[in-house]
C-alpha cells in the first residue's frame, strides 16, 4: 500500500510541517528576547520592581518557547539531508558555510547564555545578567541573519557557477550572502517577529487590564506593545511593499500569483478577492480596483505587469495558496496598523488603558502575528515553486532516495509528537499567564503575597486608568 | 575568492574538526543523556530534582555540538552528508524524536505539578534512552559500511538494522550511563552521590565488556581493519590504546569506591577518547565507510576556506564562554527549582 505514496510530495509536506512549526518559536523568541533586554535595562535604570516582575514572568514563558524552538530547530538541521539530499549535495558548497556560520556565531551564544539568563540570578551581578539577556537577544538576531541569507539565496541565487555533476560552486561570498532579496527579507522578518511578540504581549496585557489584575504590570506590557503597534506596524507595511517590488524584479511569477493576474497587461487591476483557477487559467469572481496593481508595482497607473501566462504551465506556482496566504498576511498587517491608529486616538483621549472594547480587540489579535508569519512564509516558499533554488534546481529533483513508507511514518510521528509537545507547551504557557507576574514568591521574599507592599507609580506613563 | 587550498590540507583539517565536534558532542551530551537514563532509578524525587538541575544550564549548549557536527558535515563534506542522512533516515528521525522529549522535559517538568510531572519524568528518561540507543545504532551501521551508487545512497530503508547495530546501541547506552553516573558523583553529594557511585560501578563492568566486543569484532568483520591493527609494526604502536582504556577503567572503579569525586568523570572522558580514536583508526580514511573517502567528499576549497576562517575565530571564543558557563555553575547542584 505504501508503494503508491509519492515520496517527493510527502517529503515536501513533512518539511513544510516541521519548518512551519519551528518558525513559530523563533518568530516569538526573537521579539521576546529583545523586549526582555529592554525591560531589564529599564529595571536596572529605574530600580522599579514592576519591571523585575514583568521580566521574571516573561522569562519563564521565554524559556518554554525557546526550548520548543531548540528541539524543533535541531530537526531542521538534519532535514536538509534526510529529505533533500540531492539538494544538499548540489547546493552544499554554497549553503553549508552559511548554516555553519549560524551555528558558530549564534546557536552556541544563545544556548550558553540562556543558561546564565535562567539560572544565573544569584551567581552573577545584575549587570552581567543584563549582558546575558542582551547576548541571547543578539544571538537570535544573528541566527535570523544567516538563515535568512540562506533562504534568500534560494529565492534569488547569485555568486556561483555550475560545475560537474550539476554541483554549484561559489564564486563570490559577498554576492551569495548579500543576495538581492536578503536585506528586504531580513528587515521584514525581524520586524514581523517584533510585531508577533508585541501583539502577544498586548493581548495578555489587555487580558489583565480587563480582569483588573496586575494592573501596574499590565500597563507596562500593554503600553510598550502599543508603542510597537503605533510605530512599527506601519513600517512593516512599507517594508512589505519594498519586498514586493524586489520580488517583482527577481521572481515576477510569484508576484503574478500573489496578485492573481493571468494576462500580461498595462493598467493591471488590483484583485481584492477572487478564486484563482489553475486549470482555467483565470481568477474567477474577481473584485477588482482598476489600475491599482500597476500603480503599486510600477508606480504608474499605466505600467505593464506580467501575468502568469508568460510562463509555461509547469513553471507556475500553485496560485490559490499564494494568492490567499498573501491576502491573509496583508489583511492582518492592516489590522495591526489600525490598532496603532486606535491606540493613538485613545491615548490622546487618556482612555488607552481602560477602554473595554479595545481590550477585547487586542485580546482577539493575540495570535495574529503568528498567523501572518506563517502566511508570509507560505507566500514566499510556495510562490517559489516549482523551484527549490529559483530557476536552477527543481524541487522534484532535490529529494532523497528515501522510500515513501519511511517518510509517511516519520511524518505521522512528527505530527503526533509536535501536537503533543505543542499542546503541553501551550498549556504551561497559559498556566504561567494565569499565574501572572506578581504571584512569584521569590520576588518578594518568602511571603508569597500577591502584591508588593508599596506600588510605585510608573513615571512617565500617562493615560487615565483609575485604580 | 580566497582559498587556502595551496597553504594547508583543507580536507584533512576539516576531517579533524568534524571528528572533534562529534566527539565533543558524544562526551558532553553523553553525560546529559546518561543522567536521563539513570533518572528513574534514583532513590527519591529530591535526588531526581537535583540530577536535573545539575545539567539544566548545560544541556542546550551540549546539544549544539550535534548541530555543529551536522551543519559542519553539510558545509565541509556535503556528499557525505547527502549519503549518510538518507541511509540512516529512520534511526536519525527516532533519535531526533527522543531528543525532543528529552529537551522539553527540562522546561515542562518544573512547571508541572502532581501526576503530570510523571509524564515529563518519563519523557526525560525515555527520550534520553532512545536517543542514546539510536546514536549507538547509527555508529554500528556506519562502521559496517554504507551502500553507495554514484552520488547517492543505494541501500534500503532498513539497511542500518541488524544484531550488530543493536549491540552497539546497547553499548552506547551503557557508555553514556557511565558518563552520567560519574558526572553525578562530581556534581552531587549525600544520598544522590552514594547512589551515583553504586550505579557507576555497576555499569562499568558492562562498559568493559562492550568495549572488548567492539574491539574484537571490528577486525573480524573487515579484513582491511584486521590488517591495520594486527600487522606487525602497527600492532605494537596501537597496543597502548586498548591498554590505556583498560587501565583507566580500573582506576575509575577504584576511585568510585575510595571517594574521589572528579577523577572518575575525567577518566570516563579518557575511556571514550580511546574508544573514539580506535574507531577513527579503523575507519580512516573513509567518511562514508567503505565507499567514500574524506577527500572525495570534500566541499569546494572556497567553501571549506570560508568556514575555516569563522571556525578559527569563533571556536576559541566558544570554548572560552562555554568554559565560563561551566565555571559559573560549578559546585554541587541543589534540588530547588532555580528560576
Ligand atoms: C507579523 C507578520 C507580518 C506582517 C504583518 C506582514 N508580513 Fe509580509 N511577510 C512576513 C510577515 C509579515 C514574513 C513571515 O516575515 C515573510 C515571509 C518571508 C519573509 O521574508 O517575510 C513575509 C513575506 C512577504 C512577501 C513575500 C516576499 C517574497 O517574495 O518572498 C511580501 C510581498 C510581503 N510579505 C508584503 C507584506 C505587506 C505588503 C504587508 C502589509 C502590511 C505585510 N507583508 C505584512
Ligand atoms: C529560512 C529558512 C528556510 C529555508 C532554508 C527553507 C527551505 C525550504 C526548502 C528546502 C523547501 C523544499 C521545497 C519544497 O518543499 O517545495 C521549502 C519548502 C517549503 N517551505 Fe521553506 N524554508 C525556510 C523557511 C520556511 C518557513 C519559516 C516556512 C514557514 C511557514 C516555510 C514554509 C515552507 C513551505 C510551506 C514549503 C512547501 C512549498 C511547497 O512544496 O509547495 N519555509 N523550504
Ligand atoms: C526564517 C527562518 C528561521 C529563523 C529566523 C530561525 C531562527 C532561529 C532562532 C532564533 C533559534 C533559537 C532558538 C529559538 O528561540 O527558537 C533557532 C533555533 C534553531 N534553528 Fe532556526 N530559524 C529559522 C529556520 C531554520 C532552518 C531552516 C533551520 C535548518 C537548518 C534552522 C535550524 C535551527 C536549529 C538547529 C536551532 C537550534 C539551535 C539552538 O540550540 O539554539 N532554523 N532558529
Amino acid at each position: 500500500m505504501f508503494e503508491s505514496l509519492d515520496p517527493t510530495l510527502l517529503a515536501r509536506i513533512q518539511f513544510a510541517f516541521t519548518i512551519s512549526f519551528h518558525i513559530l518559536f523563533p518568530a516569538f523568541t526573537i521579539g521576546l528576547a529583545s523586549w526582555l533586554a529592554v525591560i531589564e535595562w529599564r529595571w536596572l535604570r529605574t530600580g522599579n520592581q514592576i519591571y523585575a516582575d514583568v521580566y521574571r514572568m516573561w522569562v519563564k514563558i521565554f524559556a518554554v518557547t525557546f526550548g520548543m524552538g531548540v528541539v524543533s530547530g535541531v530537526v531542521m538541521a538534519f532535514q536538509f539531508g534526510t529529505n533533500w539530499s540531492r539538494f544538499a549535495d548540489a547546493g552544499g558548497n554554497v549553503l553549508g558555510p552559511l548554516l555553519g556560520y549560524e551555528v558558530l556565531t549564534a546557536f552556541f551564544l544563545e544556548a550558553s547564555f540562556l543558561g546564565v539568563m535562567l539560572f544565573g540570578w544569584n551567581r552573577v551581578s545584575p549587570k552581567m545578567h543584563f549582558a546575558s539577556t542582551v547576548i541571547v537577544a543578539a544571538g537570535t538576531l544573528i541566527s535570523a541573519f544567516w538563515i535568512l541569507s540562506a533562504n534568500s539565496w534560494m529565492q534569488t541565487p547569485q555568486g556561483f557557477r555550475v560545475g560537474q555533476n550539476g554541483l554549484l560552486y561559489p564564486t563570490s561570498w559577498l554576492e551569495i550572502i548579500f543576495n538581492p532579496s536578503f536585506p528586504f527579507r531580513l528587515v521584514h522578518m525581524v520586524t514581523a517577529a517584533y510585531l508577533t511578540t508585541a501583539f502577544t504581549v498586548a493581548g495578555i496585557g489587555a487580558y489583565y487590564l480587563w480582569r483588573q489584575r496586575h494592573v501596574q504590570h499590565a500597563r507596562v506590557m500593554f503600553g510598550m506593545a502599543m508603542i510597537m503597534a503605533i510605530f512599527v506596524a506601519p513600517m512593516q507595511g512599507v517594508f512589505g511593499d519594498l519586498q514586493g517590488l524586489n520580488t517583482l524584479e527577481h521572481q515576477p511569477a510569484k508576484v503574478a500569483a500573489m496578485e492573481g493576474l493571468w494576462e500580461t497587461r498595462r493598467g493591471a487591476p488590483l484583485v481584492l478577492f477572487g478564486w484563482p483557477d489553475q486549470e482555467a487559467e483565470t481568477t474567477k469572481y474577481a473584485i477588482e480596483i482598476p489600475g491599482l496593481s500597476s500603480l503599486i508595482l510600477t508606480h504608474d497607473l499605466d505600467g505593464e505587469v506580467k501575468g502568469l501566462k508568460e510562463w509555461p504551465a509547469d513553471e507556475r506556482p500553485p496560485v490559490a495558496v499564494v494568492f490567499w496566504a498573501f491576502r491573509l498576511m496583508v489583511g492582518i498587517g492592516v489590522l495591526m496598523i489600525a490598532t496603532g491608529v486606535i491606540a493613538i486616538v485613545l491615548y490622546l483621549r487618556k482612555r488607552l488603558f481602560d477602554t473595554r472594547w479595545f481590550q477585547y480587540w487586542c485580546m482577539a489579535l493575540t495570535p495574529t502575528g503568528f498567523i501572518a508569519v506563517l502566511a508570509g512564509w507560505f507566500v514566499t516558499e510556495v510562490g517559489r515553486q516549482p523551484w527549490i533554488v529559483q530557476g536552477l534546481l527543481r524541487t522534484s529533483d532535490a529529494t532523497s532516495p528515501v522510500m515513501g513508507a519511511s517518510v509517511a511514518i516519520s511524518l505521522t510521528a512528527f505530527v503526533i509528537v509536535y501536537g503533543f509537545v505543542f499542546g503541553a507547551g501551550s498549556y504551561y504557557i497559559l498556566k504561567l499567564i494565569g499565574k501572572g507576574p506578581a504571584g512569584d514568591p521569590e520576588a518578594y521574599g518568602d511571603h508569597g503575597v500577591e502584591k508588593p507592599p508599596i506600588v510605585t507609580d510608573l513615571t512617565g506613563e500617562k493615560g487615565g486608568l483609575h485604580v | 575568492m580566497f582559498s587556502f587550498e595551496s597553504l594547508v590540507d583543507l580536507p584533512l583539517i576539516w576531517y579533524g574538526l568534524i571528528a572533534t565536534a562529534i566527539f565533543l558532542y558524544v562526551l558532553l551530551d553523553g553525560f546529559d543523556l546518561g543522567v536521563g537514563i539513570l533518572f528513574p532509578f534514583a532513590p527519591t524525587d529530591r535526588c531526581r530534582d537535583r540530577m536535573m538541575n545539575s545539567i539544566a544550564p548545560f544541556w542546550d549548549g551540549n546539544e549544539t555540538w550535534l548541530i555543529l557536527g551536522g551543519g559542519g558535515l553539510l558545509a565541509a563534506f556535503p556528499l557525505a552528508y547527502a549519503v549518510i542522512m538518507p541511509a540512516l533516515y529512520i534511526p536519525l528521525i527516532i533519535m531526533l524524536l527522543g531528543l525532543i522529549f528529552r529537551g522539553v522535559a527540562f522546561e515542562f517538568r518544573f512547571k508541572a505539578t502532581g501526576k503530570s510531572r510523571r509524564i515529563w519524568d518519563g519523557a526525560f528518561h525515555f527520550g534520553s534512552l532512545v536517543a542514546a540507543f539510536m546514536q549507538g545504532v547509527i555508529i554500528g551501521a556506519i562502521v559496517q559500511g554504507i551502500e553507495v551508487e554514484g552520488r547517492t545512497y543505494a541501500g534500503g530503508s532498513f539497511g542500518w538494522l541488524d544484531a550488530y547495530s543493536a549491540m552497539t546501541g546497547v553499548a552506547v547506552v551503557f557508555g553514556y550511563t557511565l558518563l552520567g553516573g560519574t558526572w553525578l558523583v562530581m556534581k552531587t553529594d549525600g544520598e544522590t552521590q552514594v547512589w551515583a557511585r553504586k550505579s557507576a560501578s555497576y555499569v562499568i563492568g558492562y562498559v568493559a565488556i562492550f568495549l572488548a566486543i567492539v574491539s574484537i569484532s571490528m577486525p573480524i568483520m573487515n579484513p582491511e581493519i584486521r590488517m591495520r591493527w594486527f600487522s606487525v609494526p602497527n600492532f605494537f604502536f596501537l597496543l597502548p590504546i586498548p591498554t590505556a582504556s583498560l587501565i583507566m577503567l580500573i582506576i575509575i572503579w577504584r576511585d568510585l569506591h575510595t571517594g574521589r569525586e572528579y577523577r572518575p568523570f575525567l577518566l570516563s572522558f579518557g575511556v571514550f577518547l580511546t574508544g573514539y580514536i580506535g574507531i577513527a583508526i579503523s575507519m580512516w580514511p573513509y567518511i562514508v565507510p567503505f565507499e567514500i573517502t574524506f577527500r572525495q567528499a570534500a566541499a569546494a576549497p572556497e567553501s571549506q576556506s570560508l568556514l575555516l576562517v569563522g571556525t578559527a575565530i569563533m571556536l576559541p571564543l566558544i570554548l572560552l564562554y562555554v568554559g565560563y558557563c561551566y565555571y559559573l555553575f560549578r559546585g554541587k547542584a541543589s534540588h530547588e527549582s532555580a528560576y
